[in-house]
């Protein structure tokens, strides 16, 4: 195995340059060392002026997404030796704005995030005094796999109907919705389903499936998606055929 | 700071890079996905014809004699035998994609994609085996 690999790093410096250049930089190669270790050699040794986004490097906090190779993936969890001899290409993730270097800018996720409500929402919530709103393990199973999204936006950047029409609500704010539309102890479904049966909501996934193959903690987004769909033609098939209270 | 800053009015300029024409290219997904897209006008074609071959037999036996000898002519099995694979290209992802789509219980449990995926496949051969038997066995 050889014991240094070349990373070749997309720079957007928008104080000099218009677009993007690529900078090359080459770093140790041990087996243990991720993508992003790789980066930091390059941050704390070769060239400060590098700029990216990490923080806990265990596959929790989602930030440190880049597209590696032409792929998106969690840098964190991207080993530097499965692309050995190299070069390796780090790239910002697609179909976000570039603010500088490798960091895009997020805004865009956190405001559609946001508008499907993903929190219990209860329609009245009941006294202190009668304790916690209990669940069953089978009930919990029922939503627990969209509950590990940890917004790292690399479905996003996988998504090409996310890149081709940015109105696009997403797989994760889809896919979180689904979170707490399934949690027994939630009431807002009609809430969100108001947001999401719009044309820029689950209707405007054609079921591409990238989201769900680049999904780092296997949170499916394309099956919460088209579940969503399921649910949602049958509630409109109800609206026909059963009576109000019925339903 | 150069004097090609590029600022906007309260930021520096955000780099907004253009999704290419040939996106579809980029990843064996997308390709899979655009041939599954594209599928639907084959699916479409074999509508048409199956409806041509209802209208002929209704018409009477020359009519049919007919179509017959149309459908016969190169051209025509060429876009059929194209019309056949992308059929079965169709028919093959979707069934494969039915477990995401579906979530299915059996009393409390909840029945495994494969199982779903399989029940497809299970139903197309019946499906097949009951139309070679009118056709072959009758």
């Amino acid at each position: 195995m050889p014991d240094r690999i070349t990373l070749q790093v997309a720079r957007y410096r928008p104080e000099q340059e218009y677009e993007v250049t690529f900078q090359e930089y080459e770093v140790p190669c041990p087996k243990d060392w991720v993508v992003l270790d790789g980066l930091n050699y390059v941050k704390d040794r070769v060239d400060g002026t590098l700029s990216y986004r990490w923080s806990c490097r265990m596959g929790i906090c989602g930030s440190c997404g880049m597209t590696v190779n032409g792929e998106p993936k969690l840098t964190c969890a991207t080993f530097l030796a499965d692309y050995a001899p190299g070069p390796l290409r780090v790239e910002p993730l697609a179909n976000f704005p570039v603010i500088r270097d490798l960091v895009v800018e997020t805004g865009d996720f956190m405001q559609k995030l946001a508008s499907v409500k993903p929190w219990i929402v209860r329609q009245e919530d009941k006294p202190l005094s009668e304790g916690e709103y209990r669940q069953t393990p089978e009930e919990m199973d029922e939503y627990q796999q969209f509950s590990m999204c940890i917004n790292c936006m690399l479905c996003y950047a996988a998504c090409p109907i996310y890149g081709l029409d940015p109105h696009f609500i997403g797989p994760a704010a889809i896919a979180l919705a689904q979170r707490y539309n399934l949690d027994s102890r939630d009431q807002g479904a009609p809430e969100r389903l108001e947001i999401l049966s719009d044309h820029a909501g689950i209707w405007g996934c054609t079921f591409v499936g990238e989201c769900t193959k680049v999904c780092p903690k296997d949170v499916d987004p394309a099956g919460a998606i088209q579940r969503y769909k399921l649910n949602a033609a049958l509630d409109w098939l109800k609206t026909f055929f059963m009576p109000r209270g019925a339903r | 700071m150069s004097e090609k800053a590029a600022y906007t009015e309260y930021h520096p300029r955000w780099l907004r890079p253009r999704m290419s024409t040939y996106w579809w290219l980029q990843r064996r997904g997308y390709v899979v996905f655009i041939l599954r897209e594209l599928s639907s006008i084959f699916v479409a074609w074999f509508v048409v014809y199956l409806l041509l071959l209802v209208r002929a037999v209704s018409q009477g036996g020359s009519s049919y004699q007919q179509f017959l000898r149309w459908s016969g002519r190169p051209a025509v099995l060429l876009i059929n035998l194209v019309t056949l694979l992308f059929v079965v290209f169709h028919a093959i992802t979707w069934f494969n994609l039915a477990p995401q789509a579906m979530v299915v219980h059996l009393g409390a449990k909840r029945v495994p994609g494969p199982w779903i995926a399989a029940s497809n496949y299970v139903a197309w051969a019946l499906s097949s085996a009951l139309v070679a038997w009118l056709l072959l066995g009758v």
